[in-house]
């Protein structure tokens, strides 16, 4: 089955997004830390149990053997329940449990997932449960695929500035409305996108690519539209891609002083 | 087509910010419940954004916008349809008295088959042990159980009359007893992952102890020990078992799912609810088991007749019988549900 790191999703009102789904090594560190804190609240229930020990050891001991039980299999659906699919170690690694349809999840498929442990943890470390995420296409272990849930990165998208590329300085194209409004017409989503991604990584490049990359995008665009030439006279090609992407990004208004 | 990018965003941003900072105030506190007018707003929020990333996705010039929005209606999309699902509020004594036994008897094939296995095991273990003694050091893995039963009866009853050999340990015991039989049962429905398959070999390796134990103590002519030893416990922990193994072939048949048109998530989808019923059910099961094991089961004549101790637990297997024949049938719907 052909593997994919997104999860794509129709909603009823028609929209398709995507959800990106976590891989086998983000939800191994998240639960090792979760390990981690399983051992922490169990060391501390310990000590506390210590406590009782002047009563009576025995009730101290069953209290430690209850306690690590109920901590190790109830931490993950406390957790996973109490905070919408998210342990202390999954919220750390930006990971969060989710349904398979991209809704909340259900008690019963917290308890499904976590009770699977118990085979995904087989042998040892947790080899059967990411052999699973390996070969499955949506990075599912077996408790996933059992209780219908998926696993997805949560990276905080902040909005986009474009203002960096933006400079508000003068566009010598916006002399020339109606060609920029031919231009609009004329350039397609994809292609406008295409010149903009080259502007805002254009850091990335080195300057020979640079150079060659601004040629064959201005060229094109002058294939689209002819501007006069006093226009294009003056200005490198990575300014004229820059003074293409202003008009697509920036319709209206008066260039900026 | 292009939109202009920029009267689009200084139109819309305000709101993509209030619905960012209404899903930031529900994930800091996930326990917050929304009022009427707050879950409007949330609804408004996320269709407008939702118009929008249609909007950007169609005839937008870059993906930073489309994935901001992606990302914004992703978190959305979840809290608004969670919110359409109707809460009901959990009542321990009606899940206890109504749908754990309704949720047992609507899947009694399942239990049947669990019993069968178990049976079919015991029965093995116990011909084996009957052809050749020998047989019991294979069997079974237990050191205490490879004794001479009637040397084992009498080192108890002696021992049981001098002094309490779990004095200062009861307690500790039982909380062993009761994770470990939790742990065991919890793999045998985990097991049904495997097509059952799984399932099937740990519930008849199960039997075939029992089976062995059982026949060894009778062979010894030292059946009203093994009832009064087994019985109080035992009646409540076998069930268990088999009602892990019947959650088990339940997960098995979702998996296989012979006969339904119905899609595999949507069978396991439906089984889910169920399979917590049975398992947070026989978690109860044996945490009775576990304390009664320890405190009762243990001791013997003449600390505690064996009669006594037969009758108790052939009491708690008829309750058991009752309670899952007939707890919560009243409301019961021909289906079985309530």
């Amino acid at each position: 089955m052909e593997r994919t790191n997104t999860l794509h999703i129709k909603t009823p009102e028609g929209i398709t997004f995507a959800l990106p789904l976590a891989g086998p090594v983000a939800r191994f560190l998240a639960w090792v830390i979760d390990f981690a804190c399983i051992s922490v609240i169990t060391m501390a229930i310990n000590m506390a149990m210590q406590m009782t020990q002047l009563v009576s050891s025995d009730f101290a001991q069953a209290a430690a053997i209850l306690s690590y039980f109920l901590v190790s299999i109830g931490y993950g659906i406390l957790c996973e329940w109490s905070y919408k699919g998210q342990t202390v170690g999954k919220r750390l690694m930006s990971v969060r449990v989710m349904d398979v349809q991209g809704l909340r999840l259900q008690f019963s498929q917290i308890v499904i997932r976590n009770l699977l442990r118990f085979i995904d943890s087989l042998p040892v470390g947790y080899l059967v449960g990411g052999l699973s995420c390996l070969l499955s296409p949506k990075s599912q272990r077996l408790g996933d695929l059992a209780a219908n849930t998926i696993v997805t990165r949560e990276p905080k998208i902040p909005m986009p500035d474009l203002e960096q590329i933006l400079t508000h300085k003068y566009n010598s194209l916006r002399d020339y409305p109606h060609l920029v409004a031919r231009l609009r017409q004329r350039t397609s989503p994809r292609e406008a996108n295409i010149a903009l991604q080259a502007l805002l990584r254009r850091n990335g490049l080195d300057p020979i690519s640079r150079v060659e990359l601004f040629a064959q995008i201005a060229a094109h665009f002058k294939k689209i539209i002819s501007f006069p030439q006093e226009v294009i006279d003056g200005i490198t090609e990575e300014q004229f891609v820059r003074n293409v992407v202003d008009v697509l990004v920036q319709a209206s208004g008066t260039p900026r002083k | 087509m292009i939109i202009d990018l920029e009267r689009f965003i200084d139109e819309e941003k305000r709101y993509w910010t209030e619905l960012e900072s209404i899903l930031d105030k529900l994930e800091r506190d996930p326990l917050k419940k929304m009022n009427l007018s707050e879950v409007k707003r949330l609804h408004y929020f996320y269709q407008r954004t939702s118009s929008d990333l249609a909007r950007v996705t169609g005839f937008s010039t870059e993906t930073e916008i489309r994935r901001y929005l992606e990302s914004l209606v992703g978190r959305a999309y979840a809290e608004v349809h969670e919110l359409r699902e109707k809460p009901h509020r959990f009542s321990p004594v009606h899940w206890f008295f109504h749908v754990f036994p309704q949720t047992f008897r609507q899947h009694l094939p399942a239990f049947v088959l669990a019993l069968g296995i178990t049976a079919f095991g015991f029965s093995i273990g116990g011909i084996a042990v009957s052809i050749d003694q020998e047989a019991k050091g294979v069997i079974l893995p237990f050191s205490h159980l490879q004794l001479d039963p009637s040397k084992r009866v009498a080192d108890e009853e002696r021992t049981g009359a001098e002094k309490d050999r779990l004095a200062g340990k009861k307690a500790t015991f039982s909380a062993f007893l009761m994770t470990h039989n939790t742990r065991v049962s919890l793999f045998t429905f985990a097991m049904g992952f495997t097509w059952g398959i799984g399932t099937v070999v740990l519930l008849f390796y199960n039997g075939i102890i029992l089976g062995a134990t059982a026949l060894d103590f009778v062979h010894a002519r030292q059946s009203t020990f093994l009832l009064g030893w087994l019985l109080p416990h035992g009646a409540i922990e076998i069930p268990a078992i088999v009602l892990a193994g019947q959650a088990g072939f339940i997960l098995a048949g979702a998996l296989i799912g012979w006969g339904r048109r119905v899609s595999l998530k949507k069978r396991l989808r439906t089984v889910a609810p169920e399979l917590v019923t049975l398992l947070c059910g026989l978690a109860m099961m044996l945490v009775w088991a576990g304390i009664v094991e320890a405190f009762f089961s243990q001791y013997h004549e003449p600390v505690i007749p064996y009669h006594a101790k037969i009758i108790f637990g052939t009491l708690e297997l008829a309750a058991l019988m009752l309670f899952f024949g007939l707890s919560g049938k009243s409301k019961e719907k021909p289906d079985g549900k309530d």
